[in-house]
């Protein structure tokens, strides 16, 4: 019988048998986090005692028949740039060194409404801006499956923690690709939701347009029941969703027969590394012997998209970073005047990166510019979405890998901005045009790397999208672990 | 060469919500520093805005109330720029999508009629208030500056007049009358001691009869209707004579002096900055619903300028009816309960704009306090046109009504005030005044008619003025 790792699922399912409990959890994922965290640095900040107390509570609760379902008991990792009350939230920029916010994140408050356990605080490119974790002021958090490579980025810490077993589940948030493209190089299911569908209260906005909080697993399944209870109307956020939300879970079993899918065309070929566009032709043979339909689809302007995310992202970045000026909170380095306090700690908060997105996104927004770049950049995001609307009027969901490339060495990218900001080619347009799309692992390269598989669907089409990714899961039958020294130990036998 | 004032006036209006623009915090005024604050209004990293609905119907109404055009698909766009308090060094504002458009406002003073066209009036959030204290106290002099973000997110609107206004005098008119049309909608209180209206005027000057707008600067910090009158005379008298001398006009933003009623240029130079507009992408286009905009217009209160036609279609004085039109809706109420209990609505007009208010002020009383009724202003004016009071003693009836002395023919009896006009005693007090100035009825009865006046003055004094003189002449007339 196989033995995987702890998902959702199964833990929840022991508790209930009572074969472990919360406490039990916890004790495992914290000894995973234990050994692993010298190596791999997923986590800014671990919440023992919080943790600690929370998992009490959810064993009391189970102990007294209180069950808050899926979630209940299970430790969940959040990314550092989620606000927890009280626990120190940096965004991994030294300029909120030590902040500790006065309130959760929507998302946080329905985590812990739901009986989950906070672990900790993962590692993440400062502000979440970058493709490989390394432009965190605290240090990169390294690949379980590598260590020499990077875990991808922007929530490098949440994928690596639940590859490694520090984290059962994880939350992250995906701007540009933030959640999927480190799914894909940890070889972990991250799902970023319909723009809207969970709220971005609390979440520290970096490009406030394409933000989105959503999960990494193990599973599709996981990943289905960690959004069903973070998902949701929130009146904090006034472009949250108002409709009801699905059960996300609910047609996982569908499978693809009659489904048509989609191929991008422009995401493949050139600048692929053979091994993923391989992999991803032989997942497709195997999805249209299931019964889909599989055709190329082409939409041009998926070319351009890079470009106009790298106008549009920036442009909000430099107005949403800009109360960080030393006056209120976080660091503070006092200058003679009000205005040399907010340059100075400015200029010695920011790292490299935040900086010069902070310089393109004001340089695309000044006077004389702004029709050429930001209003220019804007059109093609509207074209763009005219684009994903035809094609799906011919197909049902739209696919192709979720990164060019598997896990890159450390460094390798970081001198050379361009060649990171390719990272994201596959996962871009889905934030511009607000859409759902999921990236599940289905094998490894020759180097024993990750490979993912982006599916994409129109927006609220997550459980299609779901039903798909969950077919590609079983197909993938994706088993594979780390090397032992970081791979998760196996879990309840299922 | 004759130079030509061209001056345009924003007004930024804080409007009387309960709470804040985008949060729940309470709109404040006077309370301890920062205790009506929360992670929204602080900028906390995280938080977002979410619009208040009141905020935004009432910004219709006065748009409405304004001749304006309502954009049925506003946005909002954050207008970026660093300042201390201004917590998250942007404001919420709007830029090309504004809430109303293309209104205008009927202005008049004593000697002008006009309109003033109204290009725009838009929503934004309020900042905070920097607290300079220490040493000089003044911008550049304190040795500390303090933030109370109390202030920070409260709901402002913009409006902006287009640059019809051609006087320091017309500037000032157009504001007061503006401020009339706030307090009618009850959007704000609009007190300018408080802040909670705040005039900015945009002077230019140019040749006179040329079509072209001159280079325009922008004067701020007038907490009067006087200063902001003074402040625009002070700035044409300042660019007409630097033009005169061949000099040049810069645009930059200039304060008021109060004190050396002058205008300094400030130390930044504003006219370069660039706000790099962009749409807010934390907020949705707002969307309304024309039914709803025609039920708001249908709801409006009538206004200063359709009040003051009607005032003088009832007869009222004009300058009488400007004044009443514009006054405090109590003023205006009691005499419209005057009229209502029968008073001649010129009189009532006369009596509420002058012996009324010159009385509160006397007694620097609020309208609040006012304790008087309009059938006691009718009462009153009855007296006086029955001859039963002088209008001299009925101002003393008045103040007697407003000390609580009872109702005016209460207080003209308790107070000896009413007119003696029994023909009887009349006569008697004539023949004692006649037997006792034998030559003054000798020179008059000998043809100097002016003695007749001091004969009257005698009986007045005797009587201590309370005889009524139509009777007191015709007993003269008889006896003479």
């Amino acid at each position: 019988m196989p033995s995987q790792p702890l998902s959702i699922t199964s833990a929840g399912a022991a508790l209930r048998s009572g074969e472990t409990t919360s406490v039990e959890l916890l004790a495992a994922v914290m000894s995973r986090a234990e050994m692993t965290e010298s190596e791999l640095h997923c986590y800014l900040n671990l919440d023992r005692e919080g943790a600690m107390s929370a998992a009490r509570r959810a064993d009391r609760e189970l102990d007294r028949g209180e069950d808050r379902g899926p979630l209940h008991g299970i430790p969940v990792a959040v990314k550092d740039n989620m606000c927890t009350r009280g626990l120190e939230t940096t965004c991994s920029s030294k300029i909120l060194a030590g902040y500790r916010p006065p309130y959760d994140a929507t998302a946080v408050a329905r985590l812990r409404e739901a009986g989950a356990v906070i672990v900790g605080k993962t590692n993440l490119d400062e502000f979440a801006m970058g493709s490989s974790t390394e432009n965190s002021a605290y240090g990169p958090t390294r690949n379980p499956w590598d260590t020499g490579r990077v875990p991808g980025g922007s929530s490098g810490g949440s994928a690596a923690a639940v590859a490694a077993g520090s984290a059962i589940a994880a939350l992250g948030s995906d701007t540009g690709g933030s959640i999927r493209q480190p799914a894909s190089l940890c070889g972990v299911v991250g799902l970023k939701p319909t723009y809207g569908l969970v709220s971005r209260y609390g979440l520290v906005a970096f490009a406030s347009s394409l933000d989105q909080i959503g999960p990494l697993t193990r599973t599709v399944r996981d990943a289905a029941l960690l959004l069903s209870a973070v998902a949701g109307h929130d009146p904090a956020d006034a472009t949250s969703y108002a409709g009801q939300t699905p059960d996300f879970a609910g047609s996982l079993d569908r499978g693809v027969d009659g489904l048509r899918l989609g191929v991008v065309k422009e995401l493949g070929g050139e600048g692929y590394q053979p091994e993923v566009s391989e992999a991803t032709e032989m997942m497709l043979e195997k999805l249209a012997a299931r019964g889909a339909e599989v055709t190329e689809v082409s939409l041009p302007l998926f070319d351009v998209a890079l470009s106009a995310y790298y106008l549009i992202a920036p442009a909000e970045c430099s107005a949403n970073l800009a109360r960080f000026d030393g006056m209120r909170y976080g660091l503070s380095v006092k200058g003679s005047t009000a205005s040399d306090t907010m340059s100075d700690t400015r200029a010695e908060g920011f790292g490299p990166e935040v900086i010069r997105r902070i310089l393109l996104g004001t340089y695309a927004l000044s006077a004389g510019y702004f029709d050429a770049f930001y209003g220019q950049a804007q059109k093609v995001r509207s074209l763009l979405l005219d684009e994903f609307s035809e094609a799906y009027e011919k197909v049902d969901v739209l696919v192709s890998p979720t990164s060019p490339t598997t896990a890159f060495r450390l460094g390798e990218r970081t001198q050379d901005p361009l060649a990171m900001y390719m990272s994201d080619i596959c996962t871009i347009p889905s934030n511009l045009s607000g859409h759902p799309a999921i990236s599940v692992p289905i094998g490894l390269d020759s180097e024993g790397l990750p490979i993912g598989f982006q599916v994409m669907a129109p927006a609220l089409g997550e459980r299609l999208m779901m039903a798909v990714a969950a077919e590609v899961e079983r197909l993938a039958g994706f088993d594979a672990l780390p090397p032992p020294a970081l791979a998760p130990p196996p879990g309840v036998p299922l | 060469m004759k130079w030509e004032p061209v001056i345009g006036i924003e007004v930024h209006v804080e409007l009387d919500t309960d709470s804040k623009m985008f949060c729940g915090c309470r709109v404040s005024f006077g309370d301890p520093p920062n205790t009506h604050v929360c992670p929204v209004c602080l900028a906390l990293p995280g938080s977002l805005p979410v619009p208040n609905r009141k905020a935004i119907q009432e910004i219709i109404r006065l748009g409405l109330a304004l001749n304006c055009r309502i954009n049925p698909d506003s946005v909002f766009h954050r207008k970026n720029y660093y300042y201390a308090d201004l917590p998250k060094n942007y404001q919420i504002s709007q830029f090309d999508v504004p809430v109303c458009v293309d209104g205008w406002l009927d202005v008049e003073s004593d000697e002008t009629r006009f309109r003033v066209g109204i290009e725009r009036v838009h929503m934004e959030e309020d900042t905070g208030k920097s607290v300079h204290v220490g040493e000089g106290g003044r911008i550049h002099s304190a040795a500390e500056t303090l933030v109370d973000f109390n202030r920070a997110g409260t709901p402002l609107v913009e409006i902006v007049s287009r640059p019809d206004l051609k006087s320091a005098a017309d500037a000032r008119t157009y504001a007061q009358e503006l401020r009339a049309v706030v307090v009618e909608t009850g959007v704000s209180d609009a007190r300018m001691e408080r802040g909670s209206i705040r005039f900015d005027a945009n002077v230019s000057i140019r040749p006179e009869g040329s079509p072209r707008l001159g280079v325009k600067v922008e004067i701020k910090n007038m907490n009067s209707f006087r200063s902001l009158e003074k402040a625009i005379r002070s700035e044409i008298g300042r660019q007409t004579a630097l033009v005169t001398a061949g000099e040049r006009v810069v645009m930059e933003t200039r304060h008021w002096d109060e004190e050396a009623e002058v205008t300094h240029g400030m130390r930044t130079k504003e006219g370069s900055s660039d706000y790099r507009y962009f749409t807010e992408p934390d907020l949705a286009p707002m969307a309304f619903d024309s039914s709803w905009v025609e039920e708001a217009r249908s709801l409006l209160p009538e206004l200063p300028a359709l009040r003051r036609d009607r005032y003088r279609g009832m007869g009222v004085r004009p300058a009488a009816a400007r004044v009443l039109a514009s006054s405090d809706p109590r003023l205006r109420s009691l005499f419209e309960e005057a009229v209502e209990s029968g008073a001649d609505p010129v009189a009532a007009g006369n009596w509420v704009t002058g012996e009324v208010t010159a009385s509160l002020r006397r007694r620097e009383a609020s309208v609040g306090e006012l304790p008087l009724r309009g059938d006691q202003i009718a009462a009153l004016t009855r007296m006086v046109s029955e001859g039963r009071v002088s209008a001299g003693a009925a101002r003393e009836v008045l103040e007697g009504v407003m000390d609580g002395e009872g109702s005016p023919s209460e207080v003209a009896t308790r107070r000896n005030l009413l007119q003696l006009s029994d023909r009887t005693a009349l006569e008697e007090v004539v023949e004692e005044v006649m037997a006792a100035n034998p030559e003054a009825v000798e020179r008059y009865r000998s043809g100097e008619g002016k003695v007749r006046g001091y004969l009257m003055g005698q009986v007045m004094r005797a009587t201590s003025g309370r005889a009524d003189p139509r009777a007191v002449n015709e007993i003269l007339s008889a006896r003479l």
